[in-house]
């Protein structure tokens, strides 16, 4: 792929804004010379014909979910409604100043406001924040309100998070920003967190669990109310990870299952698109305990108006700039009132009745480890293929198929795992598609490993060298060559 | 139906096929406690045009989207070309997820590559990440990197950071029992003092310009500091004219990046930008994109690096942070490709001097003078002769917005408003904002 700096070069810039009375009208002598730059940055000057057609390139060498099937597991890669786009894109939301006083901001205030109560409601919880931005910063806030609730009740010494080792990475890694040491819990023969071996591990020096629910193996708990009792009854809290709320959507309410905290993924669950890895947002509601902990400001509304409430002594401050990323709010809350109650029951059903269809068409052609019930999602394992065919080697011939990859290697509990999540919004026919292509590549692990092995042969680069990245990294172009 | 394609005639086969009488079957795993206390939402389905009309109303609603914006505070009304927002929301970026299968995300990851270049660029340092949520996490997580450099158990901070930016970072620090020690500013020349600067230091943190608009002296800070880490925090527009902090021995540089062709939205999403020296890759959080080649060895880009991230090293990682803000990278790339080098420097200029017009206009009506000395880039503080809570309320009924004094009360400035110009801003409104204001100019 060509970059930027090596497209032609224009001589001169693009005139985006007018020449007007003030141009060079004061001298910028004002700043010291030391502060001046010395010439323009040296990013190329490119016209706009070569500029466009250069992204568009790059996009062409991309794949998103309006290119095919995506059945990345736990990333809920549904359909992103084009409704949410143009909304978000309405002038009223799109050009407000975050420090426009708020009683000129009243719209997006109450967008905010009722989004937080549809969010609330759909929890089953007492409050809800839209300041985290993903999912991991809904994590880490969860965290903080872990840590200022035992601070104020004077149990400093709870310093420790228990995970079940089929957690995602961001989990441990967000409690151990937040300070917090981690034990992991194993899972038990059929996948699910090894009560035993939690009660063993709940003591005093516990602050609470984080738990994924269903879990990563598409799994649900289910004896979660034992779970999240042990855990209260040891003076812990529960955090509860929301990647995998697509399962039971119109169903159940994680508020009804013991959660204290539980993030959204708006990116995932209300169908907000993920960009290329963010923005997304990562709301988290709470029970009633950790309410006053919350993020400021918190918007409240008084009759039909609506005011920033910064008079909260006990909160453990902010975590985002300002209000969290609100432009992602509005295409959650376009979402949440197009589905409706019945809607949101829908996407439940569809999303779990597409994983069970699929996870019974591959259990013939693939090892399925934990055989059963699924949720949204399954995970298979690659590592019975002939030949020594891996899960990678899959993956990238599913390309060739064009389709997008299941996650692999996680959960890290499935040797040669793929962790494949169909979505509601992907229809009988695509998952039939789906299936029949891994089928074939089952077959071709067998009759002709090598094509597996030097796939994928229809994208846009070959396999692409990990480790030499890894070795001699090379982060940026070098624009003292490129100057011309 | 609403975004599900499924027929009732391919349910019930799927049905048959997996063996369940029912999709209520499909349920039975979750505890019956559980699912008989479930609660619906109690709204209703509605149409599209339903839904559409329900947020134009609200949009409508924001009055102040209407006014003209003289506000900053590090979210600012720039002008975005026309191409820009039109690539970006090619569904074949807007729609993929994080590039995990680098042969089919090409087009992510060279943008990520040419955004870290862009940012090395602008910040005058050796490596860039490829986005962090916005400026203030940023912020935040370059201080934790110090400390995991440095390991002394303190930051000193400038107090003239944006008080929202402080705000996040306080909260890192306490979760991470960081302390803090506050850096007073010279009430003078609105830049921060470093004359009495506290031993064993992880890292010293300014931003410039600063909350007050003015830009920070950083000629001889570093040297001054001693082998604590210097975190600068920088608006990138102003780079397109200022010396950029690598040049004056920066080891860590963030900034907004909001300026960089996204719209201000109410303040999100944002960019976080974040740079640093090559030397502390190990330490860096956050995604990178590495030039590599593929088996028949021509240039590609994967994810590099990382070892340091939460998927491999789990709690043991450098950051938590997963999703980021990739497409607003992508922005920030296209925008800086459609205006260049040499473009940001002309919009640059052109808001240094729309402001310095504005600011010796205000300067010259009686009662307003300039609350400091120090210079600034487009953005200003200036005292008012009368309550500024009144003055900002009848600039808004003439329709413009200024930040609001209780920001600056906060940073022990009082009687004063702030004022952010872009090259937005016409000589027509500047003229009108004077009048406003009791002068004539």
């Amino acid at each position: 792929m060509k970059t930027i700096f090596e497209r032609p070069r224009s001589d001169r810039p693009t005139a985006f804004v007018p020449t007007g009375k003030a141009n060079g009208s004061t001298d910028d002598r004002r700043i010291d010379p030391a502060h001046l730059r010395d010439g323009a940055p040296r990013i190329p000057t490119v016209s706009e014909p070569v500029v466009v057609r250069h992204y568009t390139e790059l996009s062409k060498a991309n794949f998103g979910v309006d290119d095919g099937f995506y059945p990345l597991g736990s990333c809920t890669m549904k359909h992103n409604p084009k409704l949410n786009e143009a909304v978000a894109g309405i002038h009223g939301f799109a050009n407000l100043h975050p420090q426009t006083d708020p009683a000129l901001a009243q719209g997006t205030l109450a967008l905010l406001h009722q989004l937080s109560e549809l969010l609330r409601k759909t929890a089953g919880m007492s409050a809800v924040s839209l300041q985290p931005v993903a999912g991991a910063h809904g994590e880490l806030t969860g965290m903080f309100l872990f840590k200022r609730y035992f601070e104020e009740r004077g149990e400093a010494t709870r310093t420790r998070i228990l995970l079940p080792d089929s957690a995602h990475g961001t989990n441990p890694a967000s409690a151990s920003v937040a300070g917090f040491s981690v034990g992991e819990i194993p899972s038990d023969e059929r996948g699910m967190v090894d009560i035993t071996a939690l009660r063993a591990a709940l003591d005093e020096t516990v602050a609470g669990i984080m738990l994924t629910v269903p879990n990563t193996l598409g799994i649900f708990e289910e004896r979660i109310l034992e779970i999240t009792e042990a855990v209260h009854d040891a003076g812990g809290l529960c955090y509860f990870d929301g990647a995998n709320l697509n399962a039971y959507l119109g169903r159940a309410r994680p508020g009804d299952m013991g959660a204290d905290v539980f993030h959204f993924n708006l990116h995932k669950t209300l169908s907000t698109p993920h960009g290329g890895g963010g923005p997304g947002a990562g709301p988290i509601a709470v029970s009633e305990p950790l309410e006053p902990l919350l993020p400021v400001p918190r918007i409240e509304a008084d009759g039909n108006a609506f005011r920033l409430d910064w008079d909260r002594p006990r909160s453990i401050g902010a975590v985002h700039a300002f209000f969290g990323n609100v432009l992602v709010a509005v295409k959650a809350y376009a979402y949440l009132l197009r589905l409706g109650d019945e809607g949101l029951r829908e996407v439940g059903e569809n999303a779990v009745l597409n994983a069970n269809y699929l996870q019974q068409r591959l259990k013939e052609s693939f090892e399925l480890p934990y055989d059963g019930l699924c949720k949204h999602e399954f995970v298979l394992s690659a590592s019975e293929l002939p030949n020594g065919v891996t899960a990678l080697d899959v993956a990238k011939r599913l390309i060739d198929y064009g389709i997008h990859p299941p996650t692999i290697y996680f959960p890290l509990i499935v040797r040669e795992a793929l962790m494949i999540e169909p979505t509601e919004t992907e229809g009988k026919a695509s998952l039939d598609a789906f299936a029949d292509a891994m089928e074939r590549i089952a077959g071709e692990a067998a009759t002709d490993p090598d094509l597996l092995r030097s796939a994928p042969h229809a994208a846009p680069v070959r396999r692409l060298d990990q480790t030499q990245a890894a070795r001699d990294p090379v982060l940026t172009y070098s624009l003292d060559e490129a100057s011309t | 139906m609403r975004y599900v394609p499924n027929t009732d005639a391919d349910r019930r086969a799927m049905l048959a096929a997996i063996g369940r009488p029912s999709l209520d079957a499909l349920f039975e795993d979750i505890p019956a406690a559980v699912r008989e206390q479930f609660r619906p939402m109690d709204v209703p389905s509605r149409s599209e045009m339903e839904v559409s009309a329900c947020l134009g109303a609200l949009a409508a609603a924001n009055v102040g989207a209407g006014a003209v914006p003289f506000l900053g505070g590090g979210v600012y009304d720039h002008y975005v070309p026309s191409a820009v927002p039109y690539v970006v929301s090619r569904s074949e970026f807007a729609t993929a997820y994080t590039p995990y299968q680098p042969e089919i995300s090409q087009g992510t990851l060279t943008a990520m590559f040419e955004f870290q270049t862009m940012v090395t660029e602008l910040t005058g340092m050796e490596i860039a990440n490829a986005s962090m949520y916005d400026g203030a996490t940023a912020l935040a997580e370059a201080a934790l990197m110090a400390e995991r450099v440095r390991g002394r158990g303190r930051v000193a901070v400038s107090r003239s950071l944006f008080p929202h930016v402080r705000r996040v970072l306080d909260t890192y620090a306490w979760a991470s029992d960081l302390p803090i020690v506050e850096l007073p500013y010279d009430g003078t020349s609105g830049r921060t003092d470093v004359d009495s600067l506290p031993d064993d230091l992880s890292a010293v943190i300014v931003q410039t310009p600063n909350a007050f608009g003015v830009i920070e002296s950083l000629d001889g800070l570093k040297a001054q500091i001693g082998d604590a880490l210097l975190i600068v925090s920088a608006y990138p527009t102003a780079l397109g004219l200022l010396n950029p902090p690598g040049a004056f021995g920066a080891d860590i540089v963030v900034g907004e990046g909001q300026p960089l062709g996204l719209p201000m939205g109410f303040g999100g999403p944002l960019l976080g930008l974040f740079a640093t020296r090559k030397e502390f890759i190990r330490q860096l959080p956050g995604r990178v994109a590495g030039r590599t080649v593929d088996a028949d060895g021509a240039v590609g880009y994967v994810m590099a690096a990382q070892t340091r991230e939460q998927h491999i090293r789990r709690g043991r990682a450098t950051s938590n942070i997963c999703t980021n803000s990739a497409l607003c990278a992508l922005t920030a790339t296209v925008y800086l490709a459609s205006v260049g080098g040499e473009g940001l420097r002309v919009i640059a200029k052109r808001c240094f001097d729309l402001a310095h017009v504005l600011a010796d206009r205000i300067a010259r009506i009686d009662g307003y003078e300039l609350a400091f000395l120090g210079p600034f880039f487009n953005e200003f503080v200036v005292r008012t002769p009368e309550d500024p809570a009144v003055v900002s309320a009848r600039l808004a009924a003439r329709g413009f917005l200024v930040t609001p004094p209780e920001e600056l009360a906060t940073l022990g400035v009082d009687g004063a408003l702030r004022i952010a110009v872009t090259e937005k801003r016409t000589d027509d409104e500047i003229d009108r904002l004077v009048d406003a204001l009791g002068g004539t100019g």
